[in-house]
């Protein structure tokens, strides 16, 4: 297996007026093609902006952030914008669905950047509904479906361009434990059945056993692998 | 295009708050309506005013009437070429709300002083020879219904009594912007009978009018005229039928410039009551553009939701407030009598307005759209509302 993602001498430093806060100083972290990573640590630790520069929504100070052999600290905004629609699927703590969107609408959104057809687009919505289960649920709108719906519906959206890479911050933060359940077994269906490479973000010990890696992050600092191996 | 649906879904999110923004553009582009409705009419009656006519009234007031002999006198002074003269009539019909003008004129000049209100020969022999007749508007006729033969009934003020007057004819105005709202009744009538209730104001005229040459300067006739009665205790004032006008539109006059400024205050009420929800519904959706950029939608996309959003409820508030405006302005249509002309929604009025909120439409969603814009993806993702 390939490095998929390589993660090279990434420093993060937050400016505010004249005060520097550093939040990551030096991560280093390979991410195998086919990998189910569990990114742990405490709060304020930058999991989150790690992740963030990982999808190629935030850039490193310094440092370099290569995804399949692209540079993607060094491109443009208007690049990374059309690399994230091909590459990158998001799935967030609050779901974070279109609330005027039904669960078909919100899946489609994606799509709507490509050039395909409107049936073809149909096509894809349902088969991705379909993997997560929700095929009877297409006409509700968001605020008619669970938490755990809300969160399908949206990894349904994350996968339905079919991605390499699906980016997870805290997805079963705000579920109850049988919901969260069910989100950690689809996960790990999209990454075995389905070959998808995932960084998920997560508080919670349970939640990141289902993955295959373990990584934490300590005041800005990756621990090694052997230290959490123990 | 893709998008139309998600803007159209965006609009109606809030359906109250969008429902009353609609309401609230739709009120202010009415009142921008009416007000630009009565400037124009105003405009247009003073333009409407004709550069050959001098009017000669008291130099203290119009209110003042003046003697019916300076007539001879003033048909001597070189450059007049002809003269005639009439009296408001006041009076009421039916009720207050009922307003139009309505003139007391000499029958035989009256006419062709203002050959702009065109009437047939037989019409005006017939006004001539028949003491107690009118002649109204082909507008004051359709909107009352006044045919040939009817008798209107009014109540006198200025001139005591309930008088009546049979329509001898109606006559048509010759351009757009002529008065057709206005009743001509006869001068000569009007003294006879004056003569035998209030003998003390007979033989008054309200005000003349002179017809000039070609040639004639109208600075100079004017001049000559009133030279005739200074020091008398009657002394005259005349002036350009223009100057008349605006003169005794004076205080409407006032009011008109205020209507004139307010109709643009109105435009930045819009500006404000729209650019409030744009702003409003920027702010809550902070995150949803954030993961919409995230996924990959681009600046553009945005730009393009926001503004069409935006513009959808402008322009559903212009529509709704041009609908309104024609019910509105038709109920202040009595007014346009003392702007001598009649009172239409014009053309440019309503380009104006359209105009007025489309640019409305695209202002008010700058702020929003540079917020969308700056917002740093990372940062948008956890604001929270
Ligand atoms: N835009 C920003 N400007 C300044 N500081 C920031 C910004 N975003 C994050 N930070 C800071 O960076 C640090 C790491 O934040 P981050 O969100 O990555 O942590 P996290 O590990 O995801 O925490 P949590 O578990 O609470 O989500 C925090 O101290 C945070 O305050
Ligand atoms: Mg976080």
């Amino acid at each position: 297996m390939f490095d998929l993602i390589e993660i090279k001498d990434v420093e993060k430093v937050y400016r505010r007026d004249s005060i520097e806060a550093p939040v990551l100083s030096g991560i280093n972290l390979m991410v195998k093609d086919g990998e189910f990573l569990a990114l742990m640590g405490p709060s304020g630790s930058g999991k989150t902006t790690l992740l963030n520069m990982i999808a190629g929504i935030d850039k490193p100070t310094s440092g370099q952030i290569v995804v399949g052999g692209t540079d993607i600290s060094k491109m443009s905004e208007s690049a990374l914008a059309k690399w994230r629609s091909s590459n990158i699927g998001f799935i967030f703590q609050f779901y974070n669905l279109i609330p005027v969107l039904t669960a078909y609408e919100n899946v489609e959104l994606p799509l709507l950047l490509t050039k395909l057809s409107k049936s073809e687009r149909k096509q894809h919505v349902e088969s991705a509904l379909n993997i997560v289960g929700l095929s009877d649920r297409m006409k509700y709108y968001p605020k008619q479906l669970s938490g755990g719906q809300e969160q399908k519906v949206a990894i349904a959206r994350a996968i339905v361009t079919d991605p390499v890479i699906l980016i997870a911050d805290e997805p079963t933060g705000d579920l109850d434990k049988n919901s969260a359940e069910e989100i950690m077994t689809l996960m790990q269906r999209l990454n075995t059945e389905f070959k998808k490479t995932i960084v998920m973000v997560t508080h919670d010990a349970h939640t990141a056993s289902k993955a295959r890696v373990l990584r934490r992050l300590e005041k800005g600092d990756l621990l090694p692998a052997e230290a959490e191996a123990a | 295009m893709k998008v139309l649906k998600l803007i159209i879904k965006n609009t109606f999110r809030h359906k109250l708050r969008t429902f009353l923004t609609i309401l609230g553009i739709g009120v202010a582009v009415m009142a921008f309506g009416l007000l630009r409705t009565v400037v124009t009419a105003f405009d247009s009656g003073v333009q409407s005013s004709s550069a050959d006519r001098l009017v000669t009234r008291d130099a203290v007031t119009f209110i003042n009437p003046l003697p019916l002999s300076y007539l001879n006198q003033m048909k001597q002074v070189p450059g007049v070429k002809q003269i005639t003269y009439m009296n408001w009539f006041g009076g009421t019909y039916i009720d207050q709300s009922h307003f139009f003008a309505r003139y007391a004129v000499d029958p035989n000049t009256f006419f062709s002083v203002y050959p702009e209100y065109e009437i047939g020969r037989k019409t005006l022999s017939e006004f001539e020879s028949q003491p107690n007749t009118c002649i109204v508007g082909s507008g004051l006729a359709q909107r009352y219904n006044f045919k040939v033969g009817d008798v209107i009934t009014i109540d006198g003020d200025i001139y005591p009594g309930t008088w009546e007057f049979q329509v001898a004819g109606i006559y048509k105005p010759e351009f757009k912007s002529t008065d057709a709202m206005s009743m001509f009744l006869n001068w000569n009538y009007l003294n006879e009978e004056v003569k035998q209730t209030f003998p003390a104001r007979a033989d008054e005229v309200g005000w003349y009018v002179e017809r000039i040459g070609a040639g004639a300067n109208p600075g100079e006739v004017s001049r000559n005229i009133d030279a005739l009665f200074a020091n008398s205790p009657a002394e005259t004032k005349t002036e350009s039928e223009r100057q008349f006008q605006q003169g005794f539109l004076a205080s409407a006059g006032a009011i008109i410039s205020a209507m004139d400024y307010m109709s643009f205050v109105i435009v930045g009420i819009i500006m404000l009551v729209l650019a409030n929800t744009m702003i409003m519904s920027a702010r809550e959706r902070t995150r949803e553009y954030a993961v919409l950029k995230a996924i990959g939608f681009s600046g553009r996309h945005l730009i393009g939701m926001i503004f069409g959003e935006s513009l959808l409820v402008s322009l559903l508030g212009g529509v709704l407030g041009i609908f309104l405006t024609y019910p509105v302005v038709n109920s202040f249509a009595s007014f346009a009598s003392f702007l001598g002309t009649q009172l239409s929604v014009q053309s440019i009025t309503l380009i104006t307005a359209s105009a007025a909120v489309v640019i409305v439409g695209i202002a008010a969603a700058v702020f929003p759209i540079q917020r969308a814009m700056n917002t740093r993806i990372a940062d948008g993702i956890r604001f929270v509302g």
